[in-house]
């Protein structure tokens, strides 16, 4: 496993700091992603996953430390500086707009528009192309019980919302894919055609960061699993040297790890 | 000990509120589907509130008002309502507000006025001076509120008072009489300049309407930068998350009101004749009411220009109609004091549908 440790990691985060008034999300924390590995990050709810990834994401800009992507220090601004380096996140909160269709929230600052002069002077949007990306996309993951593609976000079910929230960040992320709990609020079939998409990404060569209170999904899918504690890295340990109730008893303090980092 | 991770399981199931996935269509009966229909078109109701009126009117008062000359009529009354609603709508899709629309539009009109006459600058270029003008002050509007994160409410309250006192400060209170413009100026009449068509009477003010509004109806149909205005209104974290520049949609959309508004100044001069700093001091409350009869959201993000168009024109008919049939100006009032509520619940009874 040594060449594995020798590899450089695709993306870092240092020391990263944020504090919310009183509350120290993440308390000086420590980060890697290696290059097309799947890493989960564990922990108990507030333990501060989602900030993480937010300041890995660009939707949280840290107080302290900082971010590296493919050896080079990055300050994302906002999150459409990130996905313009090729991250693209699954929000825990899905990140949508409930009275727009599900082809406008694919298409959520990156549309497309028509050719020629329709599209450069008029700025007309290029629907027909749009619709079918996105129709092709669903269908990717199965998500073929949606009948319009047109209609609003709103009337669709929060599984199917976590399907298409899922579909966008697969079509469009490059470099890193993050999903914060893509499969909570999703049925046992959906939730399987998401790990399928999981695994399917990783064959791609695509790293991806995978927050999940699921421990069967996590010990199914992860290279690596990153066990977060009070706003830090408590420790990365492998799947397959421990067992779930090991990482459960990490998570919520009952049992100290022995190591910090496992070579994985 | 696996019974410890299957605890762990259900506990962070619990606390699940959303719903497992459920994907089979559940049928809707008539008034579900009517809901439906106003959720995916929500200028259908204005629209049938507006021929309703009209038949209503028509059946009432005959060919009094069934003329051209009395619709178009009704049409020269809202054009300046028209074209700062067209404004209103487009900050109130952001779940803003703009009470500043008609001091911008009054002072523009001023400035297009007063850097004529009294600096002596071709007419020609004190509108473009007007027009500017108003666009400056919506991009102050919106660097406050996108920037310094201020509620819009509270900027464009302190910008009413702010431009309504300059605006007569700067003016000294002066009209600027309609003979001298038509003598001297009258490019700043051209809005108000009328042609007829088999009876029908139309002014530019009013073709200008018919077009902003269409032109407004395509830019947030049809572009990227109207998704994104819906986008921001509707939820402007998710907006932001999902890639779009909140804060220049935001500014973008006060400075856009900020030059309709401008125009609409410009619609006012050719309206009233004259450039009065004491015109226009109902065009606030006028441009919420249409934009509400219009069935445009005030929690923003939802609603279309047409309905707000519709809504306009409701007003003008039931103020002409009523007028026309000899009922006190008092009845207008009231009556659209009790559309501006139906319009409210109507809206709130339509969002039930996502939940
Ligand atoms: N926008 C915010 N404003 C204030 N406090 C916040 C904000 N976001 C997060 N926090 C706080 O930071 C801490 C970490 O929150 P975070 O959402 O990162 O936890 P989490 O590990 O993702 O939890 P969960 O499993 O419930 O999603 C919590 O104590 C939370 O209350
Ligand atoms: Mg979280």
């Amino acid at each position: 496993m040594t060449q594995e440790t020798q590899r450089k990691p695709l993306l870092t985060g240092r020391n990263l700091v944020k504090r919310y008034g009183r509350v120290t999300a993440l308390d000086h924390c420590d980060f890697e992603l290696y290059p097309g590995e799947i890493l989960a990050v564990i922990g108990d709810n507030g333990a501060g996953k989602s900030t993480l990834i937010k300041a890995l994401s660009g939707a949280v800009i840290p107080d302290e430390g900082e971010v590296t992507l493919d050896g080079k220090t990055v300050h994302f601004q906002s999150p459409n500086d990130a996905r313009e380096a090729g991250i693209e996140t699954v929000y825990q909160t899905l990140a949508m707009s409930p009275a727009l269709s599900i082809t406008d929230n694919m298409f959520m600052g990156r549309e497309l528009r028509k050719p020629g002069f329709r599209g450069k002077w008029l700025r007309q949007l290029d629907r027909p192309a749009m619709e079918k990306f996105a129709r092709d996309k669903l269908n990717d993951l199965g998500l073929m019980t949606i009948q319009n593609i047109n209609q609003a976000v709103e009337t669709l079910s929060g599984g199917q919302r976590q399907g298409v929230a899922v579909a966008r960040a697969a079509a469009f992320g490059s470099k890193v894919i993050i999903l914060d709990e893509p499969t909570a609020a999703l049925g046992v079939k959906e939730s399987r055609r998401v790990l399928e998409l999981i695994l399917d990404v990783r064959s791609r060569g695509i790293p991806i960061i995978l927050i999940s209170h699921n421990m069967p999904h996590v010990f199914e899918l992860a290279d690596r699993i990153h066990v977060h504690r009070l706003g830090q890295r408590l420790c990365v340990i492998d799947p397959k040297n421990h067992s779930m109730s090991d990482a459960v008893a990490y998570m919520t303090g009952a049992k100290v790890p022995e190591t910090e980092l496992e070579p994985a | 000990m696996p019974s410890d991770t299957d605890n762990y399981e259900t506990v962070v199931r619990e606390r699940r509120a959303e719903k497992v996935a459920e994907f089979e269509e559940h049928h809707r009966g008539f008034m579900g589907n009517v809901q439906h229909a106003l959720h995916v078109t929500p200028s259908l109701v204005p629209l049938i509130v507006l021929v309703a009126s009209l038949i209503l009117f028509g059946v009432l008062l005959g060919s009094r008002f069934f003329s051209p000359f009395a619709l178009t009529l009704i049409l020269q009354q809202v054009q300046i309502v028209g074209i700062v609603a067209a404004a209103q709508s487009l900050v109130i899709l952001t779940a803003g507000i703009d009470l500043s629309v008609g001091a911008i539009a009054v002072m523009s009109s001023v400035v297009m006025g007063q850097f004529s006459f009294r600096y002596g600058i071709p007419p020609a270029v004190a509108v473009v001076c007007g027009l500017a003008f108003g666009t400056a002050v919506g991009a102050l509007n919106g660097w406050l509120v996108a920037r310094m994160k201020l509620p819009p409410f509270i900027v464009t309250l302190g910008m009413w008072q702010i431009v309504l006192a300059a605006n007569f400060l700067y003016s000294a209170n002066e009209t600027i009489r309609s003979q001298d413009i038509a003598a001297e100026a009258p490019i700043l009449q051209a809005m108000g300049a009328k042609f007829e068509v088999a009876g029908a009477v139309f002014t530019v003010g009013v073709v200008f309407m018919v077009c902003l509004v269409m032109v407004l109806a395509y830019a947030l149909k049809h572009t990227a930068w109207g998704r994104h205005v819906y986008a921001v209104g509707d939820d402007p974290e998710a907006a932001e998350l999902s890639g779009v520049n909140v804060k220049m949609t935001l500014i973008s959309v006060y400075a856009l009101a900020g030059l309709i508004c401008a125009f609409a100044g410009w619609a006012l001069i050719g309206r009233i004749g004259s450039v009065s700093p004491t015109s226009g001091q109902l065009l606030n409350i006028e441009s919420i009411t249409a934009v509400v009869i219009g069935g445009i959201s005030l929690f923003g993000g939802r609603g279309s220009i047409l309905g707000t168009f519709f809504g306009a024109l409701i007003v003008g008919v039931f103020t002409l109609g009523l007028r026309l049939a000899g009922a006190d100006a008092q009845w207008t009032f009231l009556l659209i004091g009790v559309l501006i509520i139906a319009a409210v619940a109507v809206d709130q009874w339509i969002r039930k549908v996502s939940a």
